[in-house]
């Protein structure tokens, strides 16, 4: 019934519906972070519970991909971190079946913690959208044949970043969104995927932001939420055209909006819940300073909201109140968002040390999993399996098949 | 045979003959039309879905076609060359999947025939290095000097990594650094080999081996309040005369003084020179001799908004604040003239007060195409009036 929720609920945001057990974007199916799969062991290491580790070419903080029998992963390597990869691994065996490397074609600086493949790829039945941080834009079917490429760098040659672009493409239906905001040209593109042309586009605030937009459905039609620091905005994600949009309150530009009910939850300063009014705008409709979030982006399921603060606590709220109900204290840094598999937490620090945590009225982490490669990307759930990446390893954790 | 079975062995039949036709190279493809459908894409994705039916075509070649495939890569632009990589990477691909060996005679003959662009030849390394993994260590040694940006610094990594291993009073290992700090052309790799050997005692000229500019005349502060100096256009952009005066920044005089720097790394940093403004453009110029007429790149680093004009004539402009101050992240193409050369560089400061936020500062360069510096005299300036 869940699966069927799920499903439901996908079809109905206008998110390119993704079969239960993929893990098809940015934070899974419908792009919330929770998976309906069961069965995820609580404990792995060396020796337990990885069924299968595969060598990376290079650095990553995109996150893995699984649609159908298929993992994606992207990377990027070589002189200046020119080297673009796309990556295709079967999900039983960790084969690599395929892969295609690009050469970068915009800038590639950027702070050292990140790299060029810091979006995390888009994937919707046969095909694969793959965005970097260099602006070169590919899509390609599950097979590793080439659909359609864009420079971006070459298209808008005004756009400029030296700090590292992080914000992923989501799917709504057949556009691809890529966002691109920057201290140089920004806008956010609604791309026909099937063709790699502009379906529109859109302007955006000329500010570094590393938001990934999130979509969901409001009087019966698909809105598509793009934070920036200045402004959150509500588009048509078919047109392009602006729905409604909030500028009151200073936002944070890494961590992606989140939807609770008819609820916008923002981080901020602390954290903020709007919900549209008439005339274009927003209202606040609760603000607290206690749901504060650093990198992580917040994770809402079951009326509560989940965010991991700065210093590295994990904090509930009651997501129609802002009210905190219990906080935890986790070892971090995090930069992976956290994503929640059958009634648990799972929360990759920067260390590589996954923090297991069974959810309830009395919260508890159930285990401590060390892989000790850093980690930065947040891991995919699909298949009964949890796919974390490392700048050199793809790892799939997950029961042995009995 | 149940009629179920046939049913499956016919279905693999067909998958068979599907594969087959898939793989066989596509007879009397005319590579050269094929690759010209790829260069036609243009702005916006125009032109991708006649790109991807080429693709697919240029996929399907046998290996036979991977020089002239290479080959391509020489006239191709940014993009074409995307769809070109990735096209060989899926005959490359097929090939070793099927356990059929690569033409690696005539890749190493393309790899060596440095006519070709260092992207094409980078690949058929990369080809030769899956065919034959002893390939780096036969092919890289002579590979030092190559005209390759990436060849040369996978060549040059190499050897780094060899001559770390000596031990610390080796004096072979100290000229075998001397001579890789000669050949590296990437900053970063440059730095790592300059401080191995301050490391094994032997003091390194970073300024001169990045050949930096360090002596210009300065002209500041000028306004910039609400970004607007970006679009003015103060008297030093429109004529550069070293001994004339002009209105700055509140109301005050502002002269052209001379300006030097002993920074290892080339930097006049404005916060000490002009002072800790906000809001303030400065202007600096150099006159350089060139030995010839040649292309060059303006290569400069300057975390705050940065223009560049050579011989009077823009070349570079970037608004952007605060995100970095790396090496070459401003690389400005450019054509010198035999002798006499004017660099006009413009750096604005915007109003940020956070503490990450007040550098002000830039450095510059002038490189081939590969990043060696090119062998420039700095001039005296003298004080009659010249273009910009």
């Amino acid at each position: 019934m869940k699966r069927l929720l799920a499903f439901g609920l996908a079809v109905s945001a206008g998110v390119a519906p993704a079969r239960a057990t993929d893990w098809p974007q940015f934070r899974g199916p419908n792009l919330v972070g929770v998976s309906t799969e069961t069965g995820l062991p609580e404990r792995w290491g060396p020796g337990e519970n990885v069924r299968w580790t595969a060598d990376l070419p290079g650095r990553g903080l995109s996150c893995p991909v699984v649609v159908g029998d298929r993992v994606f992963v992207t990377a990027n390597s070589g002189m200046a971190q020119t080297r673009l990869h796309v990556l295709c691994f079967d999900v039983e065996s960790g084969q690599r079946l395929w892969e295609r490397q690009f050469w970068a074609t915009g800038q590639t600086l950027c702070h050292p913690k990140t790299c060029m493949a810091a979006p995390t790829p888009a994937a919707a039945g046969r095909f694969l959208y793959a965005l970097f941080g260099s602006g070169d834009l590919a899509a390609l079917d599950v097979d590793g044949n080439l659909r359609w490429l864009r420079s971006l760098a070459a298209d808008y040659p005004r756009m400029t970043n030296h700090v590292g672009r992080g914000a992923s493409p989501v799917l709504a239906d057949d556009v691809l969104i890529v966002p691109m905001e920057n201290e140089g040209e920004s806008y956010l593109l609604g791309i026909d995927t099937a063709t790699g042309r502009n379906r529109w586009k859109a302007r955006r605030p000329a500010e570094l932001c590393y938001t990934t937009p999130t979509l969901t459905r409001r009087d019966c039609r698909a809105e598509l939420l793009v934070q920036s620091p200045r402004e959150l905005t509500a588009y048509d994600p078919a047109t392009g055209a602006k729905l409604w949009s909030f500028d009151g309150e200073q936002l944070s530009e890494i961590p992606s909006p989140v939807v609770a009910g008819d609820l916008v939850l923002a981080a901020a300063r602390g954290m903020l819940a709007l919900r549209p009014k008439g005339a274009g705008s927003a209202e606040i409709v609760w603000t607290t300073p206690k749901l504060s979030t650093a990198a992580p982006t917040p994770l809402v399921d079951g009326g509560r909201v989940y965010t991991v603060n700065a210093s590295d606590i994990l904090v509930c709220g009651d997501a129609a109140t802002g009210k905190e109900l219990w906080r935890l204290r986790l070892k971090g840094p995090f930069t992976a968002s956290p994503v929640l598999a059958g009634g648990k937490l799972f929360l990759v620090n920067e260390g590589g040390v996954t923090a297991v945590v069974r959810l309830g009225e009395m919260s508890e982490i159930v285990a401590t999993n060390d892989l000790k490669e850093p980690m930065l990307a947040t891991p995919a759930v699909a298949r009964g399996c949890l796919f974390q990446r490392s700048d050199a390893h793809l790892f799939c954790i997950g029961r042995k098949p009995s | 045979m149940s009629s179920s079975r046939v049913s499956i062995v016919n279905c693999i039949l067909g998958l068979l003959t599907v594969a087959l036709v898939v793989a066989a190279p596509a007879p009397g493809a005319d590579i050269a039309a094929l690759v010209q459908r790829l260069n036609a894409v243009g702005p916006e994705g125009a032109g991708n879905p006649d790109a991807a039916a080429a693709w697919a075509e240029l996929s399907r070649l046998g290996p036979d076609a991977l020089p002239q495939l290479l080959a391509a890569l020489d006239n191709t632009s940014p993009t074409a060359a995307n769809w070109l990589r990735s096209a060989i990477d899926a005959i490359t691909e097929r090939e070793r999947r099927a356990s059929r060996p690569l033409p690696v005679a005539t890749l190493e003959t393309f790899l060596r025939d440095t006519r070709h662009s260092g992207k094409a030849r980078r690949l058929a390394y990369e080809l030769l290095c899956c065919a034959d993994a002893n390939a780096p260590h036969r092919l890289l040694p002579a590979m030092l000097n190559d005209p390759g940006a990436e060849l040369r610094y996978d060549a040059v990594a190499a050897a780094f990594a060899e001559a770390n291993k000596e031990p610390m009073d080796s004096a072979a290992a100290k000229a075998t650094l001397l001579k890789l700090l000669g050949a590296a052309r990437e900053p970063t790799q440059v730095e790592e080999i300059a401080r191995a050997l301050e490391q094994r005692g032997e003091a390194v000229d970073l300024t001169a081996t990045f050949g930096f500019i360090t002596h210009w005349h300065l002209a500041a502060p000028f306004d910039n309040t609400a970004g607007k100096g970006w679009q003015t256009v103060y008297p030093p952009e429109q004529q550069v005369d070293l001994g004339a005066k002009s209105r700055g920044k509140g109301g005050t005089e502002v002269a052209w003084t001379p300006c030097s720097t002993a920074d290892k790394n080339g930097s006049i940093d404005l916060n000490k020179v002009i002072g800790k403004l906000k809001n303030a453009v400065a202007y600096a110029y150099a006159a350089v001799e060139s030995p010839d007429d040649r292309p060059v790149e303006v290569r400069a680093s300057s975390s705050a908004a940065l223009k560049i004009y050579v011989n009077g004539t823009e070349v570079f402009a970037r608004e952007s604040y605060h995100q970095s101050y790396a090496h070459d992240m401003h690389v400005a193409p450019a054509r010198f003239r035999k002798g006499r050369n004017t660099i006009l560089i413009k750096v604005c400061q915007n109003d940020q007060t956070e503490e990450w936020a007040q550098n002000w500062m830039f450095r510059v360069r002038v490189t081939d195409a590969l990043g060696t510096p090119v062998p420039l005299t700095v001039l005296k300036p003298d004080a009659a009036k010249e273009p910009r």
